[in-house]
């Protein structure tokens, strides 16, 4: 497969699996405010997913369009990182979830505002205002909660130390991610990862969180293709519709 | 006429078209194309169509209508950019674009979707805006620093820290008084946040800056 179409289709998998994550949270959110707040971010996400998509398929050129990226792959052509594939679990599970999403994903499309690819740096653009908006609301709310009360500070943080190993995937690049970098189209991996570290500390000491070491131990595999149990599940009810009644519209 | 189509560019030229999907919708059985209408008439037309969620405001005056192209033969291209990424109106507000054109004699009508430059809430006009508080929303309350200026001057670390955050003062659409305070970042619709007034205790709708 083409560097640049694994690229995007890699964009569009993070975007697309937290977006069906955090849907599944409509409708039973703690507060209305967080209700609203996570299918909010997850519309955002799914107009982005459609936009990598589109660009994904025309490039690749066969014949697939954005419906059967999303809905005709099985977990192994997913490429999306294993961090996003991890349970709501409790709402702090899906607060840190995001914050660590949120603030790789911020950088990462602020970098990729200036892409040597024209169009990645419009749907950037595009995307920039809406994610800042999203890492400006976790990384508020990690504050709330982490120095919240005791129950809350402590399952937040518990949060973090269960997620930390899922937040070193991003910036380990392989030979996809390098050749975007060699072409500039994408960031390199050591500017994106001082600026997540330098917010995420921020952020962690406001909210009197305990930061785990820089240098842990990281999963990785999602960016390849090698997922957890968990990816199956996810795809299993949101392929549902298509795998049942192919073609199906409404 | 000139050989080329005359053209109105709105507020912001397009910059980038690298983006762009074009879609012919020409259907067989409309009245003759009117070669005539200009893109001043087009623009004026276009400023009819409401915005499918708040029907006070135009999608003109919502600043989604960037360009409006006719050609010698009548056929009309016009760019629209969308409002945020995952937004539900834009496939309502395309069909109403060609509804609205159809309607008036325009035959071919090619909408663009154009992503760059981003809408920005700018690009509202005052009139709009008006709209907006008449029907309990409060429109934007600033002008929005252009994200380009984010490189330039702060850095990309700088503008999401917390302490680089400045909430807007907000005007209450109700009783105009400016002792308001957010409820929720987020409201029933990706462009709104959820506010209440301090004063005459009602809450609203704030459409956000973007």
């Amino acid at each position: 497969m083409d560097h640049k179409v694994n690229y995007l289709l890699r964009l569009g998998d993070n975007a697309l699996i937290l977006s069906q994550q955090l849907s599944q949270w409509c409708g039973k959110g703690p507060a209305l405010e967080e209700d609203m707040a996570l299918t909010n971010v997850a519309l955002d996400l799914l107009g982005q997913t459609r936009m990598w998509y589109e660009y994904a398929a025309e490039l690749e050129g066969a014949g697939r369009d954005e419906d059967a990226l999303a809905y005709l792959r099985d977990a192994h052509e997913f490429k999306n990182c294993l961090l996003l594939e991890q349970p709501n679990g409790n709402y702090a599970d899906t607060l840190v979830r995001q914050f660590f999403f949120d603030a790789w994903h911020y950088f990462l499309i602020e970098g990729l505002t200036r892409s040597s690819d024209a169009r990645m740096a419009a749907i950037a653009e595009k995307a920039l205002k809406e994610v800042t908006y999203h890492l400006r609301r976790s990384g508020d709310l990690m504050v709330r909660l982490g120095d919240g009360t005791e129950l809350s500070h402590a399952k937040t943080q518990s949060a973090v130390n269960e997620l930390w190993m899922y937040s070193g995937e991003v910036f380990a690049y392989d030979a996809v991610d390098e050749a975007m970098v060699a072409a500039g189209v994408a960031p390199p991996a050591d500017e994106l990862r001082a600026h997540w570290l330098a917010h995420v500390a921020e952020i962690l000491a406001e909210a009197t969180l305990t930061m785990p070491p820089a240098d842990a131990w990281m999963q990785r595999g999602g960016k390849q293709g090698r997922h957890s149990e968990h990816l199956g599940y996810i795809l299993a009810e949101m392929q549902f519709l298509q795998r049942a009644y192919p073609g199906a519209t409404w | 006429m000139k050989a080329a189509a005359t053209a109105i560019a709105a507020a912001a030229p397009a910059v980038r078209s690298a983006a762009d999907a074009a879609r012919v919708h020409a259907p067989g059985a409309v009245a003759p194309a009117k070669a005539g209408a200009h893109a001043e008439q087009i623009f004026a037309w276009l400023g009819e169509v409401p915005d499918p969620e708040i029907p006070v405001i135009s999608i003109v005056d919502l600043g989604i209508v960037r360009d409006v192209r006719v050609a010698d033969d009548g056929a009309c291209d016009v760019t629209i950019t969308p409002t945020y990424s995952g937004c539900p109106a834009m496939q309502v507000i395309a069909d109403a674009i060609i509804e609205a054109l159809h309607a008036r004699g325009v035959a071919t009508v090619r909408l663009h979707n154009q992503l760059s430059p981003a809408w920005t809430t700018d690009w509202m006009s005052d009139a709009g805006k008006a709209a907006l508080r008449g029907y309990g929303i409060a429109p934007p309350a600033q002008q929005v620093i252009d994200i380009s200026g984010l490189r330039a001057g702060r850095t990309a670390l700088a503008a999401v820290s917390r302490r680089a955050v400045i909430a807007p003062s907000v005007a209450c659409p109700h009783c105009g008084a400016t002792h308001t305070e957010i409820t929720s970042q987020f409201g029933s619709t990706p462009c709104k946040a959820l506010y209440k007034c301090l004063a005459c205790r009602e809450p609203f709708d704030y459409f956000k800056c973007h």
